[in-house]
């Protein structure tokens, strides 16, 4: 695929996603923001995930705190859209402090470090009820106007948002920074003696993929109107994020984009056809497509799959 | 310091009570070609990852072009133009092979752009002949292969001085010949050179000057000649008959 058929195929998802309030219901705008949403932290992801090759499990943990500085900030009268930069920065410069002690480890230790800080948000949060609410939550002042009104503006913010990290990911795959951290992927040993930074590009990688799940954060907060402890620091969203992104193909520019839209439909068609299971279902069918397709959908080589189809084909027709 | 391009001055590095190099001082001059020599678990690659900074030395200090770099990092040595080639190939697997040198050539060789480093790699491939191998991945090289990579990885980061821990090591004779003459062209260019060889026939068509490494102590420094008449040297890494030999190659 060339680079500029990857970005053809986004902008028609763009433009799929934005428009559903002009051919669908609800149902789908709301589905369209959650698409949107996500595939802005699968993107997030996959700059320490996949680009770096560092397992991160903290994506709630940024997530949250989006969530509570931009709650916070609005609740003290800053507007909107301010709350939602101030959030971003203020996760900015934590993921980069935390980034700067936990990068040190490495693979599985790595992980568990990181999904260590979702925890340790979560019970800070829980417990410091004078400033967070504790478990009652925190009520976030509601955007002016009808139901339509506020679904079409935090659908053009979620797509934005989605559209800003797709940009940010072109970017950091083309320039030296990606360069840099797919070296650290491949060996970071040798990287380091070829001359690149390793510990900075990880916390550069670390920061970019913490801080727009930061205004992620204060957007779905903006959005809901209320937020507790146990449902912004989620254990399930901090794997979910991962997951879809290795199921489109970590490591590539589209791959969490496409990742995330497969994973939502299929979850969406699961919920709907099969109340009981959905969960298990799910599950196992992300366990068989990480299982055989170890490099996610879009490093299928489709070409190589036809002709296998094609040559087994002509095999049974020999035989028959 | 002038024509001194690095100089040690009683370097130590211990792994718990393990002195893998203990006060170890020599310098090496601007140009010149020097082979470490030494039996297996001497200390060679220990000494070579605290020049570079892959490990830290626990006593000493050591200076590069005039700047004392005891405690710089591995990224910090190779833009300073200290450059090595491990002894256990370091590809970035599934890159290109020239992705792998613009790597090179782009962070320890300070290109401006990938644009240029990828072009300046393509001419060090050339240099060490893997032109045509430029755009497979590094995983399909043979071994003769991949320590050819190393080399051009390592050219593509301009280098002042090139550690190059055992590029000979698993190859057959021809290969070693090819390697021997990519050594010298490199070292015409005005490339210092210290060659980690275990081969006794290549670094004595090598070097100029050879330093002997035995139990993390260095035992000897001067003329490959006078080495292996250094009864120390003999008793302790070559071996009695072995260096009959070498008196026999020398004679005969
Ligand atoms: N990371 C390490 N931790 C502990 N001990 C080490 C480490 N690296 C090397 N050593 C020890 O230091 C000593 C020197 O090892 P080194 O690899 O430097 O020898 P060498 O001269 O390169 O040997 P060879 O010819 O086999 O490559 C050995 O006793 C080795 O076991
Ligand atoms: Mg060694």
């Amino acid at each position: 695929m060339t680079p500029t058929t990857r970005y053809l195929i986004f902008a028609l998802w763009v433009i799929v996603l934005a428009s559903t309030p002009l051919w669908a219901g609800n149902y789908f705008v709301r589905m369209a923001i959650t698409i949107a949403m996500f595939s802005a932290l699968t993107l997030s992801w996959n700059l320490i995930g996949g680009f770096t090759g560092y397992p991160s499990l903290s994506t709630a943990a940024f997530f949250g705190l989006g969530c509570y500085v931009g709650a916070l900030s609005q609740r003290a009268g800053v507007p909107m859209i301010l709350a939602w930069v101030a959030a971003t920065v203020f996760v900015a410069v934590l993921a980069a402090v935390f980034g700067a002690i936990i990068l040190r480890l490495r693979g599985h230790y790595f992980a568990i470090g990181s999904i260590g800080l979702v925890e340790v948000l979560r019970l800070v949060t829980s417990s410091w009820g004078s400033l967070t609410g504790g478990g009652d939550g925190l009520n976030v002042p509601l955007v002016q106007g009808g139901p339509n009104v506020v679904a079409q503006t935090f659908l053009a913010a979620m797509v934005t948002i989605m559209v800003i990290v797709f940009v940010v990911t072109v970017l950091v795959d083309r320039g030296r920074l990606g360069f840099g951290l797919r070296c650290i992927q491949q060996n970071e040993d040798a990287a380091d003696m070829v001359g690149v930074d390793t510990t900075r590009y990880k916390v550069i990688a670390y920061t970019l993929s913490a801080m727009f799940c930061g205004t992620v954060g204060a957007a779905y907060a903006s959005w809901t109107g209320y937020i507790d402890p146990t449902d912004t620091f989620s254990i399930l969203m901090t794997i979910k994020v991962p997951v879809m992104c290795l199921l489109g193909g970590a490591g590539t520019v589209l791959g969490p984009v496409v990742g995330t839209g497969v994973y939502m439909i299929l979850e969406e068609i699961l919920w709907a056809n099969f109340l009981d299971y959905n969960r298990a279902i799910l599950g196992a069918v992300t366990v068989l497509l990480i299982l055989f397709l170890p490099g996610g959908l879009l490093r299928i080589s489709y070409k190589t799959v036809l002709a296998q189809l094609a040559a087994r084909f002509n095999r049974l027709g020999a035989a028959a | 310091m002038s024509d001194k391009i690095l100089e040690l001055d009683q370097v130590s590095k211990n792994f718990g009570g393990n002195h893998a190099v203990s006060a170890v001082s020599f310098a090496l001059k601007e140009g010149e070609i020097v082979g470490l020599i030494g039996p297996n678990g001497a200390g060679k690659t220990t000494l070579v990852n605290v020049i570079t900074g892959v490990q830290r030395a626990s006593a000493g200090r050591i200076h590069f072009d005039g700047l004392d770099v005891t405690d710089q990092r591995p990224f910090q040595a190779a833009r300073r133009g200290l450059a090595r080639t491990f002894q256990i190939v370091q590809p970035f697997p599934a890159m290109t092979v020239l992705e792998n040198v613009a790597a090179g050539a782009l962070f320890g060789g300070a290109q401006a752009s990938r644009a240029e480093a990828t072009a300046a790699a393509r001419t060090h491939l050339e240099f060490v002949g893997l032109a045509a191998f430029a755009d497979r991945p590094a995983s399909a090289l043979t071994l003769s292969g991949r320590k050819r990579l190393e080399l051009a990885k390592s050219l593509a980061m301009k280098p002042k001085l090139l550690m190059l821990d055992e590029v000979n090591a698993g190859l057959n004779t021809s290969e070693i010949d090819g390697a021997l003459t990519l050594i010298r062209k490199i070292a015409d260019r005005g490339v210092t050179i210290l060659v980690i060889e275990h081969l006794m026939k290549v670094v004595m068509s090598l070097a100029q000057r050879l330093l002997v490494l035995h139990h993390g102590q260095l035992i000897a420094d001067g003329v490959p000649r006078e080495i292996v008449d250094d009864p120390r040297v003999i008793e302790a890494y070559l071996g009695g008959k072995f260096a009959k030999r070498v008196k026999e190659m020398q004679h005969g």
